[in-house]
């Protein structure tokens, strides 16, 4: 079975800067893993890099078995990778359909159906459909983000730091989202700041540190791991 | 009244709609391509002159002929695009705006050489105003003028609101980076840009040239009160560059009605402000109509002080 994303010992940075040095990461069918690592350690960085906005001087990037180094961001979205940026993920004087309509332009056909499902899929968008994009909550706006990227059909889903800036409830409620998004067959690539909670919907994740692997393993594992607990999961803070 | 509907009001809206035409090319291209076009006058001129070449040709009505001549811009507006704007494309903005000030150079040159630098009516003969509205008087031209810009500027709605590229020029105008991580065809927006920019400023030049005439110079003295539009429209946004069009165009005609006779402010034949020391006839133009162009300056320069993102919230500098 071929792995859906495969990053191999890949060295890449803005310019001249190397961010990444020799990182590791692959994502198989159906899986959600969740990358979290301190500020600076490249976590985003390793996303753009497959999005073709990155420099890379070495290493390999691979969808679905077939080799996709250095294509630029239009084709490895025609290709099935949908990414939400952290900040500025959605058209804001457009309508809340009409970025659904634009997250569909590499994949025109069959509109009708796959705005359905979307608002099937984010109930409370249907009603906003009409509204700017720039006039929803936080919250809302990372729904109408994601729904944007699904639009396509992606094979894999990027999200970047898809709760930062949002309120203890909707944090929650994104994470099901991830969730019920993962559970209709998309596999999820996921950096995120709030380790814990991530690490918790998460069927594999990785610790990164300075643009390297730090550790492996499955979200229990990572959570129990006394190293990360310390690092990054304020673990002092509940021994006490 | 009637002298005030007829000579300044009526003047004033066809003069507004020319301009209101050519800051939507200046707005969208700011709003889309990030930069100053200061060619889009002398695009305007080029167009003109196409159109007078092919009404010289046929004998037919420059409307008629307009179409043809706004797809010789427009597809010269997209070759320049490759060959001069292409390659800065993620260079500083400020190496655009100057290749676009050579351009503007280098279109007017070409003009010049093969159309001769004379004055050319674009229709022959007077124009006599329609009896059946009288007293308002207004000339066939001037109904075309409005009509056509109406028309044009519903077919810019329906092409922003209602078409898939539209919608996708306001997403790029929006937000370049998030277009194109989206995988929207950035390239095909930027040369719809042109399309719709250039047509645009075809027409208003030759809604122009119908109300006075053609010159080489046309666009070019165009360019201002078309940018101080856009501004005051709001950059980047397309319908706030139409308002713009309109309050500059009609601001500038009022600026030369006798205001102060009208106003009955003024008991004998002259008028003093006292402080200016200007003495002045009370019937005469509140302001000469040589400094009717100041005026589009002087809005320009006013919003750029106090409120530069414009009426509608458009980019700031």
């Amino acid at each position: 079975m071929n792995r859906v994303l495969d990053i191999a010992d890949l060295h890449a940075g803005y310019g001249e800067t190397e961010i990444l040095h020799g990182l590791n990461i692959h994502v198989d069918p159906s899986e959600i893993v969740v990358v979290v690592g301190p500020n600076g350690a490249g976590k985003s960085t390793a996303m753009k890099a497959v999005l073709g906005l990155l420099n890379i001087t070495s290493g390999t990037i691979s969808l679905e078995g077939a080799e996709i180094t250095d294509t630029p961001p239009t084709e490895v979205v025609t290709k099935g990778v949908s990414y939400v940026p952290q900040t500025h993920n959605v058209f804001v004087s457009l309508s809340v359909q009409e970025n659904l309509e634009m997250g569909a332009w590499t994949r025109p056909t069959g509109m009708a159906e796959r705005l359905d499902e979307m608002y099937a899929l984010f109930p409370d968008l249907a009603e906003k459909r009409a509204q700017p994009a720039g006039s929803l909550s936080g919250g809302q706006r990372q729904m109408v983000a994601m729904a944007k990227a699904l639009m396509v059909d992606p094979h894999i889903l990027f999200l970047d730091e898809p709760t930062a800036g949002l309120s203890p409830k909707y944090r929650g409620q994104i994470f099901e989202t991830v969730q019920r998004i993962n559970g209709t067959g998309v596999p999820v690539l996921m950096v995120e700041q709030n380790a814990k909670q991530a690490l918790g919907v998460a069927h594999r994740g990785y610790v990164l540190v300075d643009g390297q692997n730090r550790h492996t393993g499955t979200g229990a594992e990572l959570i129990a791991d006394p190293e990360v607990a310390r690092m990054f999961l304020g673990a002092r803070a509940e021994t006490a | 009244m009637w002298e005030f509907v007829n000579f300044y009001l009526m003047p004033g809206v066809v003069l507004g709609c020319i301009y209101a035409l050519g800051a939507i090319g200046i707005s969208l291209t700011f709003g889309i391509l990030r930069f100053s076009n200061f060619a889009h006058g002398d695009t305007m001129t080029f167009g003109v002159y196409v159109t007078l070449s092919l009404v010289l040709l046929s004998g037919l009505h420059p409307l008629l002929v307009a179409p043809i001549a706004m797809a010789v811009t427009a597809a010269m507006a997209i070759g320049i695009d490759k060959l001069f704007y292409k390659p800065f494309r993620n260079s500083p903005t400020i190496m655009l705006v100057i290749a676009s000030f050579g351009l503007m150079l280098m279109i007017r040159s070409v003009v010049q050489f093969f159309w001769g630098v004379q004055l050319q009516p674009m229709v022959k003969g007077i124009q006599m105003p329609m009896q059946e509205l009288r007293p308002f008087l207004l000339p066939m031209k001037h109904v075309l003028i409005i009509g056509g810009t109406v028309i044009l500027m519903l077919a810019v709605h329906f092409l922003l609101t209602r078409t898939r590229i539209g919608k996708a020029m306001r997403a790029v105008s929006d937000s370049p980076e998030l277009a194109r991580v989206t995988g929207i065809d950035t390239e095909k927006v930027i040369r719809m840009t042109w399309i719709v920019g250039s047509c645009l400023a075809v027409a208003a030049g030759v809604f122009l040239a119908m109300d006075t005439h053609v010159e080489t110079m046309m666009g070019f003295k165009l360019l201002l009160p078309m940018f101080a539009a856009a501004i005051l429209g709001g950059i980047g946004k397309p319908y706030g560059a139409v308002a713009g069009g309109l309050v500059i165009g009609i601001a500038e005609e009022l600026s030369a009605f006798p205001w102060i006779a009208a106003l009955g402010v003024c008991d004998g034949n002259t008028f003093t402000i006292s402080t200016l020391n200007l003495v002045s006839n009370c019937n005469a133009p509140l302001l000469n109509p040589g400094y009717k162009a100041g005026v589009a300056f002087a809005i320009m320069v006013a919003m750029l002080i106090w409120r530069p993102q414009g009426l509608f919230r458009g980019r700031q500098f």
